[in-house]
């Protein structure tokens, strides 16, 4: 079995085969992989016994799921209407300066993608992102760039 | 200047210890008597369409079928509405509790918390609590099991029959109504769903009696409401603040001395430029939080450096890349809006195309499927009709 075999199995088993468990199923791969891939979307097709268009139509609905390549870290950033008022454009602009690559891009060794998001419920503490589930809020580009900083550290240690 | 203070209040997030006595209390009395004492109390939905909570369950508990569903609505995506998050975090235990009696008076053995997938980091908190609350159902006798279902970033989620079409595994596409998910629901079988904020109120309620809440607010709206405040204030935050004010009184206590505008209900909300501040009201029977509000709370202050066409232009920005994409009116409703404000303001279309925009609202609000596509007339017309000038030069 491939390694996405294994793991659509596991999610599987552990969530149940019905078509109400897709969700949590496409979840978990995203937990483990960031993106889920046509193949893995195959997969959970057979594993539930559904068509793989019904698997495509969920998962491209959702921006969460994403079906496109991501680093390990996704960061999402707010763009919504308070977030933008309270400095959002140098939130963003930290961070490409930070990682190199633009809004919508995964830097080359895989490990950090920026994206935009809607509104994270944080407006009061705006500017807001998240990376992964962690949320940080009250953002300054300083504050942005030692958060990088911290993540990359922790990317150098052995595992 | 005789300025009115507004009556803060302290109910929901104040530390009840006796939350388990409470429980066991309420499950005790007769049916009828909790619905009717809902009823009594006043309280109407939290989530935005202000439906009275007692008449919800009500309705669930009559409709036929073995199987029925508690399901707490914690999507909230509506733009600076934050107040789900702080009760999920500080007192989950008053929502838990909610659903219990609901669930009794329904006659529902299962529910669900549908969390964003921006609160993930919620989820260990919550299911430790879950843990305890399954423990004191079963001592109480109550078959009671709640679960957590995670959404995966789609604000039209938030829409009852989207969430439940969500949790089904499918594309969060609204269903028509009717059926109401009073029958219908998640599964096919009849649901009971509500707000966060609401079935935090209902412990409120169970403690201290239908009148302790009736006695806060005004006419048609009884009882606090939690409001979360954002944009240029000098005291962003979740404040609980009995129903009934005028935007008037909020921003004598909210703004920083230079407000121009006022947010009221988030994107699919109303703005209310200063010179109505006064005459309006903040509750259900007013125009703002008229029938079909996606959300409650969401405060937003705009001071004079803000420019409004920026803040349509956000709002039609979210609308855009949340539509579901199911109805035309919405759909290319909402890329003709923001196509059409941009081109005005560059100056490639006549300020007159603005009212051909403004028709365009309309016919969304007549067409649409559901209350997001129906609600972007509400921003649009409220910013371009008071801000016009800002929307061309
Ligand atoms: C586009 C849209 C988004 C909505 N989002 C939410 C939400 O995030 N949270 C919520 O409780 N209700 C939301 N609602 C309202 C729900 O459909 C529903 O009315 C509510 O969950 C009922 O609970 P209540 O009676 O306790 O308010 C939304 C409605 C629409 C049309
Ligand atoms: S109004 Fe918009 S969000 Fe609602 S069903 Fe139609 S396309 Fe979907
Ligand atoms: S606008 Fe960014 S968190 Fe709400």
């Amino acid at each position: 079995m491939t390694e996405v075999q294994t793991l659509v199995k596991e999610l599987a088993d552990k969530h149940g085969r019905k078509r109400e468990n897709l969700m949590p199923i496409l979840q978990g791969i995203i937990e483990k992989d960031r993106f889920i891939s046509e193949y893995a979307m195959k997969e959970i097709a057979r594993e539930l016994d559904i068509s793989t268009a019904e698997v495509f139509g969920t998962a491209t609905f959702y921006s969460f799921l994403d079906t496109e390549v991501r680093g390990k870290y996704v960061i999402r950033v707010c763009k919504t209407i308070t977030c933008a008022m309270k400095g959002k454009n140098q939130i963003l602009l930290a961070l490409e300066d930070s990682l190199k690559i633009k809004v919508g891009d995964t830097t080359p060794d895989k490990k950090f993608t920026i994206l935009e998001t809607n509104c994270l419920g944080w407006c009061h503490k705006a500017p807001a992102m998240l990376i992964n589930d962690d949320v940080y809020t009250e953002l300054t580009p300083e504050m942005v760039r030692q958060i990088i900083e911290e993540y990359r550290k922790r990317e150098e240690l052995p595992e | 200047m005789g300025k009115k203070q507004l009556r803060r209040v302290d109910l929901i997030f104040a530390n009840d210890d006796d939350y388990l006595q409470i429980l066991k209390k309420s499950l005790d009395i007769p049916t009828e008597e909790i619905i009717n004492e809902m009823i009594n109390s006043g309280l109407k939905g939290r989530g935005g369409a202000g439906f009275p909570t007692g008449l919800k369950w009500k309705l669930t508990g009559e409709s036929k079928g073995k199987q029925k569903y508690i399901i707490c609505n914690a999507d909230e995506g509506e733009p600076g509405t934050f107040k789900d998050r702080e009760i999920l975090t500080q007192v989950p235990y008053k929502v838990l509790t909610g659903m219990a009696v609901a669930a009794k008076v329904a006659g529902a053995t299962k529910g669900y918390i549908y969390l964003r997938g921006e609160y993930r980091f919620l989820v260990p908190l919550l299911n430790k609590e879950i843990e305890k609350f399954h423990v004191l159902c079963k001592d109480a006798g109550l078959d009671f099991k709640v679960e957590i279902f995670l959404g995966s970033g789609a604000y039209i989620c938030g829409e009852e029959s989207a969430l439940m079409e969500s949790m089904e595994g499918k594309r969060g596409e609204p269903r028509n109504k009717p059926p109401y998910p009073t029958e219908v629901g998640y599964m096919g079988k009849p649901t009971v769903i509500n707000n966060v904020e609401t079935l935090a109120h209902t412990f409120t309620i169970l403690k201290y009696g239908a009148k302790k809440f009736r006695d806060l607010g005004v006419q048609d709206s009884r009882g606090s409401k939690l409001f979360s405040v954002s944009g240029d204030t000098p005291i962003p935050g979740i404040y609980e603040l009995e129903l009934g004010m005028t935007v008037q009184d909020f921003v004598d206590d909210f703004s920083d001395g230079d407000c121009k505008a006022v947010q009221v209900g988030g994107a699919s909300g109303f703005l209310v430029p200063r010179k109505r501040f006064a005459e309006t009201n903040i509750g259900y029977q007013g125009k703002l939080t008229g029938i079909s509000l996606p959300t409650g709370g969401s405060m937003m202050l705009f001071n004079s450096s803000r420019s409004m066409f920026n803040v349509l232009d956000n709002y039609l920005d979210f609308f855009q890349e949340e539509s579901c994409g199911q109805c035309t009116p919405c759909r290319v409703g909402c890329q003709q809006l923001v196509k059409g404000i941009e081109a005005v303001k560059r100056g490639d279309k006549p300020a007159s195309y603005l009212d051909k925009l403004l028709k365009l609202t309309d016919t969304m609000k007549y067409t649409a499927k559901c209350g997001l596509g129906q609600s972007v007339a509400n921003s649009f017309q409220s910013i371009v009709e008071n801000f016009r000038e800002e929307m061309i030069y």
